[in-house]
């Protein structure tokens, strides 16, 4: 290749200093995050990024003293069930709109491309009254029921479907399989990077997500991530090395996750993101 | 035998069978809730019959979980809840007056602090606490030394208050504070000070007697609050809400002097390396004033029939003289029975003691909506901080603001 | 029953639970939001039907207005600051391949945080001293301190800084795919006729991305329309202070709901988000036309 052979020019050189620069200041509250929760409080506001003794107390502390742990699983229950519910429904719905031919047909997909269109925001108020009504408050079916599908998914789930050769369908129809088993055998891993790109979005949106769990829950038992630290730093104001490391472990599992699938989360997310 | 054998296996799923079972709801709070389950470990003992479920919230979404809670029929038995809340659940028919024959109204008023008329409305008493609290002035020892301060003697006086907090800010290079002579925060407990004390103490009222019309937008008004204001603005000794809170920079040593309530004693015994002193909070004018506040244990609209005996029973052991000596102990808390704040070892006891003396000319506020009230201090305040807003004006606003809650309030 | 019918009627039953749940979750709990926007409603009593009287108190409350205004101040910051900056590293990003994927890993991963964690974290930054890093940084420099979250003026920039941050990789990688996508036979054709850098830039990148312009202005204004885990976090007690100078409408819409209880105060607040957005859509769906 041509670009390998040319010399180096300084542009490139200032750029790449410029862009690594850009690279530092975009990890400093990460790793000002993670030097903090090694350091014990009265080290606190120095500067230094590597304390000079570095302690795990902080995170002993949190395990033991908190209910950080049961936060944490509450969380991954909510993403994962969402997200396997999500991929689901959404892929079901989108494979039928995308090969079935029905009346009606049309009018279903213009409806569920409307829910694009309402803010979660504004249904907040009445699913609270809803959950009221049927007694899920400050349960996980409450958490769980406003995300169970999404109309985003079904739209995206639907493009894809749409690429999928009739054939490979009509041929398993006449090896004599179920229409069910068409969808979940043949038609589904056909789909398998748009499927991945949409249980990356749906798990990191759960995972992330606090408005919903913060209005829904009251008890500390059923807190997600986000809600637990949210209250768990205002009851420990100022404690900034304790609310730091809560803040660590709410971060640690994505950037893990990121670390190993690196190349497929970015793939999904260009994937969702252009068709989405 | 027969007859025996069956009466003998019945008898305790009879008894079990009539345990009643009532819940109890207050905030999370670790020597609260400790304390708590003493005392229903004491009341079941002698009560085998009851059985007591405690339950709790986070302090930040205890009020609006308990509205939510009993709005949907599924609230506790009996409630604690901060007395300037009384009003609140009121309205919404959340709580039921207590039975005159097990709290008659003329032995409550005999045995507790005044400041508990405030749980009575229409005749009746609605809720009672098992513990008061008041403010009180926190000195640092260590940081009195250093400013070359008689670490033993605290200010007495409004104008000492200031004149030592000079001595006590500490700035850096840069000209920013990095040590407060004296912490403010009116989000803590700076907006009851300056409500119930200092107005009072520079010769105002806060509100009229039948606590319906602001009346601290005057010239006592605007003297206290230029007072309050000119901690930040004029003799630089303080930063609104330092290090995010006043307990928090007094905890790590940077802050001289705090203001705040018998509850702190416990965070600030657990603090390594602070030495610090309690005193009764400054005088002006010879004018003493304090403000007490407390949390009060009432009994729910959703406690019927056998479970409200059982409710009014428990409620009855909570508010007694034991409970309360237990809770001062454990809790740090003061006792709203005179008798027993007023036994000598509670009296005279160098970190209580100050603040129970400070019960005998304490205020408590009749809040509408607290928190939003709170807010209007906190918005006076960094009005004149943050935007350079005149006193006056920036008095004159928030007692609008106040009025406007008020009149809200009572609309309803 | 002919192979058509059938297929209608296994499809049919593919998506009738779905169906069910769209309409009791979506369009149901839609059209109660309207309805309760026209009550007074404290969640425990009863409704009582009051008409546009909630509009006519939002359009006559002047912190209402103070909200709206921080709100599209979210949004017309937001907006541009991050797009400019996404297209510049991602245009640069894409003109390196030393430590190509390190570079943009890091760029990337604030992406894949939590916003509540994260807005702790920036509220530590932001404290004055001894306790926030960049003023004792300013401080060892003899600087004097910024107020940042305690400022009027500065808190808004300051609480949106962290979104800009996390949404950043996001819109970098959308860029880089963008960018991409674009046939090399242009960028040749216009090399052999000696066109400048930037007028490549502004003859062959930029229109070629219109699409994905448009595409990231979408999505990042509704993001910031929507902003609220940062202020809730980042403020004192999650009011959106100091005097209410960061708060927008989704914080104020949840503190009349959940804290106050005014359904119907809250609800009106959601149809006048709604329409927001409703609006904002469709204006950009029309410049995509056009395109």
């Amino acid at each position: 290749m041509a670009e390998i052979k040319a010399p180096i020019r300084p542009g490139k050189i200032i750029i790449w200093c410029l862009l690594f620069i850009g690279a530092v200041i975009m990890m400093t509250p990460i790793i000002f995050m993670f030097s903090a929760s090694f350091k014990y409080n009265d080290e606190i506001y120095e500067l230094a990024l590597i304390s000079s003794e570095p302690t795990l107390s902080n995170y002993i502390y949190l395990f033991e003293n908190t209910e950080f742990l049961l936060w944490f699983k509450n969380s991954i229950l909510v993403a994962l069930a969402s997200t396997v519910s999500v991929l689901f429904f959404d892929s079901l719905v989108g494979y039928t709109l995308a090969k079935f031919r029905f009346r009606g047909r049309k009018l279903v997909f213009i409806a569920i491309l409307s829910t694009l269109m309402i803010p979660t925001e504004m249904l907040v108020i009445p699913w609270y009254i809803l959950a009221r009504d049927f007694g899920l408050l400050d349960s996980y079916i409450g958490l769980i029921f406003p995300g169970i599908m999404t109309g985003l998914g079904v739209f995206l789930m639907k493009q894809f479907f749409e690429s999928v050769p009739d054939d490979y369908l009509d041929a398993a129809r006449i090896d004599g399989l179920s229409e069910f088993r068409i969808f979940t055998q043949i038609a589904m891993p056909l789909v398998a990077p748009a499927l991945s790109a949409l249980a990356i979005f749906t798990f990191l949106g759960n995972w992330t997500a606090f408005l919903w769990p913060l209005i829904v829950t009251s008890s500390a038992e059923l807190f997600t991530i986000p809600v637990g630290l949210s209250s768990f730093s205002g009851e420990f104001q100022s404690e900034w090395e304790m609310i730091m490391t809560g803040a660590a472990v709410a971060t640690l599992p994505t950037l893990l996750v990121f670390l190993f699938l690196q190349r497929y989360i970015i793939r999904g997310v260009i994937l969702g993101g252009l068709k989405g | 035998m027969r007859l025996f054998i069956a009466i003998f296996f019945m008898l305790p799923i009879a008894a079990v069978a009539h345990a009643v079972e009532i819940d109890y709801w207050q905030y999370s709070y670790k020597s609260r809730v400790d304390a708590m389950d003493r005392l229903i470990a004491a009341f079941e003992a002698e009560n085998p019959d009851i059985k007591v479920h405690q339950t709790t919230f986070p302090y930040a979404q205890y009020r609006t979980k308990v509205a939510a809670a009993v709005s949907a029929g599924e609230g506790p038995d009996v409630v604690q809840l901060y007395y300037g809340w009384l009003d609140d659940y009121l309205n919404a028919g959340i709580l039921k007056p207590l039975s005159e024959e097990n709290f008659p109204a003329a032995e409550i008023e005999k045995d507790f602090f005044p400041i508990v008329h405030n749980m009575k409305a229409d005749g009746q008493y609605f809720a009672l606490p098992t513990a008061v609290r008041s403010l009180g002035l926190f000195w640092n020892k260590k940081l009195f030394r250093e400013a070359g301060l008689d670490p033993d003697i605290p200010p007495k006086t409004l104008d000492e208050l200031a004149d030592f907090a000079k001595k006590l800010t500490k700035h850096d290079r840069a000209g920013n504070i990095i040590q407060v002579g004296i912490t403010i925060g009116p989000i803590d407990q700076d907006h009851n000070w300056w409500r119930e004390v200092l107005v009072r103490q520079f010769g105002g009222t806060p509100y009229n007697a039948d606590n319906t019309k602001v009346t601290y937008d005057d010239e006592a008004g605007i003297q206290a609050f230029d007072y309050y204001a000119g901690l930040v603005t004029d003799h630089k000794v303080s930063v609104v809400d330092f290090m995010d809170k006043g307990e928090i920079a007094f905890k790590a040593g940077r802050a001289a002097i705090h203001i705040d309530g018998s509850f702190a004693l416990s965070t600030f015994d657990r603090a390594r390396r602070l030495d610090y002193g309690v005193a009764e909070l400054p005088t002006y004018d010879g004018i003493k004033s304090n403000f007490a506040s407390y949390w009060v244990n009432g009994i729910t609209s959703k406690a019927t029939g056998e479970k409200r005996e059982a409710a009014e029973k428990f409620l009855k052991f909570i508010t007694s003289e034991k409970a309360m000596q237990l809770w001062l102990d454990q809790v740090g808390e003061l006792p709203a029975r005179r008798a027993v704040a007023n036994r000598p070892e509670n009296r005279d006891n160098p970190k209580f003691g100050p603040f129970i003396r400070g019960l005998d000319y304490a205020h408590s506020t009749k809040f509408y909506s607290e928190a939003e009230q709170r807010r209007t201090v906190v918005d006076m305040l960094d009005r004149v901080v943050l935007n350079g807003m005149s006193v006056a004006r920036s008095l004159r606003i928030a007692a609008e603001e106040d009025q406007a809650i008020i009149d809200k309030a009572r609309m309803k | 029953m002919s192979i058509d019918k059938k297929r209608a009627v296994t499809a049919w039953c593919f998506i009738s639970v779905p169906i069910v749940y769209f309409i009791l979750v979506r369009f149901y709990p839609t059209l109660d939001a309207f309805s309760i926007s026209l009550t007074d409603w404290n969640i425990v009593g009863k409704k009582t039907y009051i008409g546009f009287d909630n509009f006519v108190r939002l359009w006559h409350d002047p912190v209402f207005w103070q909200v709206l205004g921080n709100t599209f101040e979210y949004l017309l910051l937001g907006v541009p600051i991050s797009l400019i900056l996404s297209f510049i590293v991602a245009h640069s990003l894409d003109q390196i391949r030393f430590g190509h994927g390190v570079l943009r890993a890091c760029y990337f991963i604030p992406f894949l945080t939590t916003a509540v964690a994260m807005a702790w974290v920036w509220r530590w930054f932001y404290q004055p001293v001894p306790v926030g890093m960049i003023n004792l940084a300013l401080g060892q420099m003899g600087i004097k301190q910024l107020d940042f979250l305690r400022s009027t003026t500065e808190a808004l920039p300051a609480v949106l800084a962290p979104a800009i941050w996390a949404g950043l990789g996001f819109q970098i990688v959308i860029f880089m795919a963008g960018l991409r996508a674009i046939p090399q036979s242009y960028y040749e054709a216009a090399k052999i006729d000696g066109a400048s850098g930037f007028r490549i830039l502004r003859e062959i990148t930029l229109p070629q991305l219109r699409p994905t312009i448009v595409f990231l202005t979408v999505i990042s204004s509704i993001g910031f329309l929507r902003i609220f885990d940062q202020v809730y976090n980042m403020t004192q007690e999650g009011e959106g202070g100091p005097l209410n100078a960061t708060r927008p409408l989704v914080l104020h819409i949840y503190k009349a709901a959940f804290e106050r209880f005014e359904m119907g105060m809250a609800a009106a607040q959601t149809v006048v988000l709604f329409t927001i957005l409703l609006i904002i859509t469709i204006i950009q769906l029309r410049v995509l036309k056009n395109g």
